[in-house]
């Protein structure tokens, strides 16, 4: 899958479902997870997300703040496992 | 020689005894007394010696540094624990039971949450509570000490003191020296959430704690030898403080634990914990039976086997029939059952649980007219099919020693299914709040008023929702005003223009917060919209440490105000909730 698809299917899921505001411009550097613009759960349901939309399983190791923060890092974690 | 524990008093707790029983024999001492299972998924088992041994040292390393043992109320020591480590907070809340100290738990500051205003808070709770210390580690007492009212008092520091002593000579000769408790004195301080809640910290004795426990245990069918409880729940609130902490430490049930905030990034590492020790009990909000039957992905369910536990105990928040099928749909294949999702009513006022369902059986549900519950305030039995109806999920009798009332409005008893104030009067009660003398806690008959709204039927509780305008989102207590004050603090956002309000949501089956702001017409374009819309989820989260889930930008003159010239909360709810359904069209 392509690097762009990917971004826009993710800037996507988490606008809409996660930040519940499909219009918010989201930036791809932007911290998500560590400035409360997501709830806690959020990091759990990128790893069902990535695991259904994109057949990558990211282990809990993985699944952490410092590694899922923003949107180029979870882009670069999902490209990882899907070439 | 060794100390005997006074009857009625948290020392002859299962977990203390290799600490008061010189003869206790190796399998006594060997007992697992509890396992902590780390980020890593790395297991930290605990015997009872191993226990005792921890508590004693820090007891007598607090006794020497600032913490005096004995008093009875307002004259006893309040120890507030706040350290990064879970087993280390768990041993010196300990340790302040054995010193016969008043310990109490905290959080320590999380990602989330602003510094000045963790600070702020543990300082304001130092002052409240007359802290004589804060156990805590050095970094961390580093980060608060500049700004407490009393000493950081450092594990290493405290250690130090006990460094040349065996055990035995820790417990046949300091323990000789601590004043020992009496059954009617302050056993430790409970603090609820949020800013209304650190400044009521609930005072429970020796005698309620265990008169709990016991009827609790009994509620339960608890049985030491077969049982074993898992929890992820924080230990400063009172369900994991109770149900998963004292209730098996005190009854000898062996203990899984693990952080919250590891489990809610990793929800399956409950159900691994589970499997791997045979949990058979274990408590949890609503929110997280939706949390895991959405999130846990399938290949962590490889080799999990849940048909062991006899209960999953919904507790906290509105238990919703919805939340329970779809755990049940999700983990069928590994052994869930329906007769496994049991229900309870707790409070932290009641020490914890004021009813419970029969373990081993599914929690009745009441199907009820909802336009009756609204109208008339009662709860109409009709057909499953009804058009109006809506389940009402039990939350099982009173347990034993705690009788439960329906008061109505005018102050008169209600009737069979008829909806009022839930008052409870029982021998677990809280002997008050913790120097506010400002605040009374139960009537002159002894009931106290809990806020709650609900019915009786056959005997058993339900409840049907809140007096105040209170918030409970996964599990927490959240005040709307606290949320409100925040927003304020964002440029553009002026006092009196933000209403804030819970949002039932059937997917993750809590409330979540929805928050209303009006903002002025020179703000009113798109990089001013995201700027507001930012902060106002970064500020409230670093405030409250909750995270607003609706943030709606309105014009000027959106909100309805009272005659007063406040916001009305429910009418704004209605408003936004009808505005909500037409965009989705």
């Amino acid at each position: 899958m392509q690097e762009a698809e990917v971004r826009a299917k993710l800037r996507a899921f988490i606008t809409k479902e996660l930040i519940r505001n499909a219009s918010y411009p989201l930036d791809d550097a932007e911290g998500v997870c560590s400035s409360g613009l997501i709830d806690s759960f959020a990091l759990a349901e990128i790893g069902v997300f990535a695991e259904q939309e994109f057949g990558v399983y990211i282990p809990d190791p993985d699944l952490t703040v410092a590694k899922m923060d923003t949107l180029n890092l979870m882009v670069a974690r999902i490209l990882r496992d899907n070439r | 020689m060794a100390v005997r524990p006074p009857e009625g008093t948290l020392w002859n707790a299962k977990v203390l005894e290799p600490l008061f029983n010189p003869d206790c024999d190796p399998a006594c001492q060997d007992t697992p007394a509890l396992v902590y299972i780390d980020a890593d998924l790395r297991p930290h088992g605990v015997t009872r010696r191993e226990f005792c041994e921890a508590v004693v040292r820090i007891a007598w390393g607090l006794s020497e540094d600032a913490v005096r043992s004995g008093g009875c109320r307002e004259d006893k020591d309040p120890l507030l624990i706040a350290h990064p480590s879970a087993l280390s907070s768990i041993f010196a809340f300990w340790a302040g039971i054995v010193l016969n100290a008043l310990p109490s738990m905290f959080p320590t500051q999380t990602d989330k949450i602003d510094k000045a205003i963790y600070q702020h808070n543990m300082r304001q709770l130092a002052l409240h509570s007359h802290a004589r210390g804060v156990f805590t580690d050095r970094a961390f007492g580093e980060y608060l000490g500049g700004v407490m009212p009393c000493p950081m008092l450092d594990e290493v520091d405290i250690l130090a003191h006990a460094a040349g002593h065996t055990f035995e000579g820790l417990r046949d000769g300091f323990m000789g020296d601590v004043q020992p408790p009496a059954p009617e004195c302050y056993a430790f301080l409970q603090h609820s959430s949020g800013t209304t809640g650190l400044q009521k910290g609930v005072a429970l004795s020796h005698g309620s704690v265990l008169n709990q426990l016991s009827h609790y245990a009994d509620a339960l069918g608890l049985d030491p030898s077969s049982d074993v409880i898992v929890s992820w729940l924080p230990l400063y609130h009172d369900m994991g403080l109770i149900a998963g902490f004292m209730l098996p430490l005190v009854t000898g049930v062996p203990l899984v634990l693990m952080s919250p905030f590891d489990w809610v990034a990793h929800p399956a590492m409950l159900l691994r914990a589970i499997t791997d020790y045979h949990g058979t009990l274990c408590w949890l909000p609503n929110f997280a039976y939706n949390h895991m039957a959405r999130r846990v992905r399938a290949p962590e369910l490889e080799g999990v086997d849940l048909s062991g536990v006899r209960a999953f105990i919904n507790c906290s928040e509105p238990v919703r029939a919805d939340s329970h099928a779809a755990f049940v749909r999700r983990f069928e294949p590994v052994g869930a059952r329906m007769d496994q999702l049991a229900v309870s009513y707790a409070m932290a006022e009641n020490t914890f649980a004021v009813a419970q369902t029969p373990v081993g059986e599914a929690a009745h549900q009441d199907m009820i007219d909802r336009d009756a519950l609204q109208r008339d305030g009662r709860a109409i039995p009709v057909d499953a099919a009804h058009p109006r109806g809506a389940a009402q999920v039990s939350c099982g009798r009173p347990i034993a020693g705690t009788q439960v009332k329906i008061v109505r409005d005018d102050g008169a008893q209600a009737d069979e299914r008829q909806v009022g104030e839930v008052v409870v009067r029982s021998d677990c009660m809280l002997s008050g709040y913790y120097r506010r003398d400002d605040l009374v806690a139960f009537d002159s008959e002894g009931w106290y008023r809990t806020g709650d709204r609900g019915y009786m039927a056959a005997g058993e509780v339900y409840i049907v929702g809140r007096s105040k305008d209170l918030i409970i989102t996964a599990g927490k207590n959240i005040f709307p005003q606290d949320i409100e004050d925040a927003a304020y603090g964002v440029e553009g956002v002026h006092p009196g223009r933000a209403v804030a309000f819970g949002v039932q949501d059937q997917r993750e089956g809590t409330e979540l917060i929805a928050l209303v702001v009006e903002i002025d017409p020179e703000h009113d374009h798109e990089a001013e919209r995201k700027r507001i819309f930012g902060d106002l989820k970064r500020r409230i989260a670093s405030q409250t440490e909750v995270t607003v889930s609706y943030v709606t930008l309105v014009a000027r003159g959106w909100l309805i105000k009272t005659t007063s010239g406040k916001a009305a909360r429910g009418a704004n709810r209605d408003k936004w909730l009808a505005q909500q359904a037409t965009d989705g069209e």
